[in-house]
């Protein structure tokens, strides 16, 4: 490489970084990748948080619900909680997926901030979050009455996700279930 | 009205960037004398406008002007006059405007405090700052005017500001960052000067130090600031997160501590000019990226304003055309063959080699991480989040290893050094580090290794620098001459050095030994934590100005000794109905105790409360504060005065010749 050459590097790697921001500022960082979408909750079989049973799919299917991924170590999960528990105060059916978190830590949270969830499956491991395609804390994802995801929320749920986005699903959803 | 004059000013000063950008430019590119002097005096009209335009803003935020959209949408006529001050910038439009503000006030202070610079050289950096300018100014008037009102329908009352700003510390946070992030558009505009002028040498780098000093000074103070608000007001006790928006300032102060080093070498001995040139780029632009991230919408985090893609769209266009256009002034002008100048591999040059490796390995793993999501959602691979045990694991041991040559530095010599000498000079530092490192662990049990290893390390650093120190005394007659032989920048280096142990030693011994409990606790209830009693005397209800709260009260007594009455309160606000932990905190040198308050549990008054015992958390604040202390005591230097002075004598003798 002559040396003029090499002082041409820094511009070249700038234009790599311009076309990825480029391309990011067309994304939304909350809106998901398609590949669960209209298929089943995956199989699990997991301890339930501050329960000896284990749950399954089973014990979530039935309603239409929200399955929300958390963890005592994610920072927008404390920002996501307050909004939450207002929705399970409205009678939102959430069950929580604590991924990849101490058992205590996350019983504590609980305790503290109030609980929103119905219950908690422990996803210690984050067996069931590689199985769902959990990219990161928080997620949401929104069951039908058979168990189906049909749609996921990267990034924390608030006001203007709900109501723009999950709530006119889940009401769909909801009404459909109700429906003889 | 007052809403539209600030308006109208801010056009006039937009007007008045242009000017300043193109006009003392054109004049450099055909030597015409009269238009490169208009440069100062631009600068100076620049500052006058964009202050009216400030100060209208702000005045439309203290008389509750709530017809103003931005007003009504971030104040409230209960908030405390200071806080209604402070919500100015607690928002997307009015940051921009502190921003420009800012921006404006170093353009100023460049023109006012530069003459000793030759005319051609100020004004190619007071138009680059110009163009800058330019840039801003138009993103806050065509993407975000904060004049905007709301007319017809303004409302009776504003929504609030978010409760989580209405805090001291964020009154001069923002303020303090900005100061340092737009501080580095200085040594990026000298840079720019200098590539334009094909003229990089001893002088250049001598101008721009004290402006990098000062700057990055602003922006370790700035850091500082948020790390400790996120400790006492996000009420759980962490004061690091590894957050994008966290990323975003640390990465140019990252980039901006290589560039003060680097600096040194090229001022002292002419070396690493392309480098450092590169860097004083990197630091900049690493500041409109993160003026980009934060704004754009295109990473998530708990911090980001409210985001538009028509905004991150500008900012983009904006950083193409500032950091493309450098770079490629760069790639087309940087001596390209490196310099004559020889150093000897163990030499003190090559100890700032190793400190610039260092931290440009730190910025990019931190640009890294923090773009990491983003680029795996622009191929299309999915989404991840990149947490702190990604930043930990490689940030901890690259100033593990950073930290040993810290005190090599200051004892070396320039161009040729002997490693028989530096083992003469440290090996008693080098014993009684080792010997601290085994033995001041054991005044905290349980016995920890890590915090030995820190120990071990920061007193290494400081032994060596107080070896250096006295090696300097006894080179005077008697230690008063010693001491008064003292450069300020010397002074400056060693307390920023000592603010740096002070910080390592701080971070380490606070994540090993900090000891926390969520309890439920009814008043009555006490509990002992690492040797402190915490007794809930009662709980009482109180009224803020613009909020209720719940107050938990608590005594701290020791061994039956009164320590400190701690009140940690759960507070409603009443504009927004949002509710906030504020914890209560009992600050000292060695150790904090932190009482936050949870949730009520159960009917029976019993809360959930957060107790925490933080050892030496306050070294690494009182750390940073003694870097930016250090490095406006380096500014101090008089041969960045003395220049001056001797400019002026000769211009003076050119006069009287002529």
């Amino acid at each position: 490489m002559g040396p003029r050459l090499k002082l041409f590097l820094p511009l070249l790697l700038f234009a790599l970084l311009a076309i990825t921001l480029f391309r990011g500022l067309g994304l939304d960082p909350g809106a998901m990748p398609s590949a669960l979408l209209d298929r089943p909750l995956p199989a699990f079989s997991l301890p339930g948080l501050g329960r000896t049973d284990l749950l399954s799919e089973a014990d979530v299917v039935g309603q239409a619900a929200l399955l929300n991924v958390w963890a005592t170590w994610c920072v927008s999960c404390r920002v996501e909680h307050p909004y939450l528990k207002q929705l399970a105060e409205q009678g939102v059916p959430i069950f929580g997926i604590n991924y990849k978190d101490d058992d205590g830590a996350a019983q504590r949270w609980l305790d503290e901030l109030g609980n929103p969830y119905r219950f908690n499956i422990a996803d210690r491991e984050g067996t069931l979050g590689l199985d769902l395609g959990v990219y990161g804390a928080p997620e949401t994802y929104l069951l039908d009455t058979n168990g189906v995801v049909r749609y996921r929320h990267a990034g924390v749920v608030d006001e203007k996700v709900w109501q723009t986005i999950l709530e006119p699903l889940y009401r769909e959803l909801h009404k459909g279930s109700n429906a003889p | 009205m007052i809403p539209e004059l600030g308006h109208f000013a801010l056009i006039i000063a937009l007007c008045l960037a242009l000017l300043l950008a193109l006009v003392p430019a054109w004049g450099t590119w055909r030597g015409n004398s009269v238009a490169m002097a208009l440069a100062p005096s631009l600068a100076i009209g620049l500052l006058v406008f964009v202050g009216i335009s400030f100060s209208c803003l702000s005045a439309a935020f203290l008389q509750d002007d709530f017809s103003v959209k931005l007003v009504a949408s971030h104040s409230n006529s209960l908030l405390p006059p200071i806080y209604k001050f402070s919500a100015v910038w607690g928002n997307h439009e009015g940051s921009l405007m502190l921003w420009v503000l800012i921006l404006s006030l170093w353009t100023a202070a460049v023109a006012l405090f530069s003459s000793q610079l030759p005319l051609l050289v100020l004004s190619r950096v007071l138009s680059v700052m110009g163009a800058i300018g330019v840039g801003f100014l138009s993103f806050t008037l065509f993407t975000s005017n904060p004049f905007a009102r709301l007319l017809p329908g303004a409302p009776a009352d504003g929504s609030d500001l978010n409760p989580l700003l209405q805090d001291p510390g964020l009154i001069i946070h923002p303020p303090l960052l900005y100061m340092g992030y737009v501080g580095f558009s200085v040594a990026f505009s000298f840079a720019i000067a200098a590539l334009l002028g094909g003229r990089l040498d001893a002088s250049w780098a001598r101008w721009s130090r004290p402006w990098t000093n000062i700057a990055w000074a602003f922006l370790t103070l700035g850091i500082m600031l948020g790390s400790w608000w996120a400790y006492y007001e996000l009420g759980w006790g962490g004061w690091w997160f590894w957050d994008p928006v966290e990323n975003a300032s640390f990465m140019p102060w990252l980039a901006g501590t290589a560039l003060i080093h680097s600096l040194a070498a090229t001022e002292k001995r002419g070396l690493f000019k392309s480098w450092t040139v590169l860097l004083a780029i990197f630091a900049f632009s690493l500041s409109l990226l993160g003026t980009f991230l934060v704004r754009s919408g295109v990473l998530t985090s708990v911090h980001a304003f409210a985001t538009d893609p028509s905004r991150g769209m500008f900012i983009l266009v904006f950083l193409a055309v500032v950091v493309g256009g450098s770079l490629t002034l760069y790639a087309f002008r940087a001596p390209a063959v490196s310099s004559r100048v020889s150093f000897a591999w163990v030499s003190r040059e090559s100890l700032l080699l190793c400190n610039n490796v260092v931290f440009l390995v730190a910025t990019l793993t931190v640009l890294f991480g923090t773009l990491f999501p983003l680029i795996v959602d622009a191929l299309g691979l999915g989404k991840v989040s990149v947490g702190p045990p990604y930043f930990n694991a490689v940030f901890v041991p690259l100033m593990a290893l950073l930290v040993p040559f810290m005190s090599l530095g200051p004892v070396s010599r320039w161009k040729r050094d002997a490693v028989s000498r530096w083992g003469r000079e440290l090996a008693i530092p080098a014993a009684v580090a080792v010997l601290c490192g085994v033995t001041l662990p054991l005044l905290h049990a349980p016995y920890n290794v890590w915090v030995a290893l820190a120990v071990l390390l920061s007193s290494w650093l400081v032994l060596g620098l107080a070896r250096d120190f006295w090696q300097r005394l006894r080179s005077g007659s008697d230690p008063v001459q010693g001491l008064s032989r003292l450069t300020p920048g010397y002074c400056g280096m060693l307390i920023a050095h000592l603010g740096f142990a002070a910080c390592v030693t701080g971070i380490v011994a606070t994540s090993q030994y900090a000891v926390e409990h969520d309890l439920k606790m009814s008043p009555g209830e006490s509990r002992v934590l690492a040797g402190y009693e915490f007794r809930f005397v009662e709980l009482a209800q109180v009224r803020g100005p613009n909020f209720v709260a719940d107050e938990a009260r608590f005594e701290v007594t020791r061994d039956g000794v009164f320590v400190a009455a701690l009140h940690p309160q759960k507070r409603r606000y009443l504009a927004s109905g949002s509710v906030m932990t504020e914890a209560a905190i009992d600050a000292g040198l060695f150790r904090d105790l932190f009482v936050a308050m949870g949730e009520p549990v159960g009917s029976s008054g019993a809360w959930a409360i957060r107790l925490h015992y933080k050892p030496l958390v306050r070294w690494m604040w009182l750390g940073a504060i003694l870097m930016a202390v250090g490095a406006f005591t380096a500014v101090l230097d008089k041969r960045y005065r003395r220049q001056r002075e001797v400019v002026h004598s000769s211009h003076e003798a050119a006069l009287r010749g002529a």
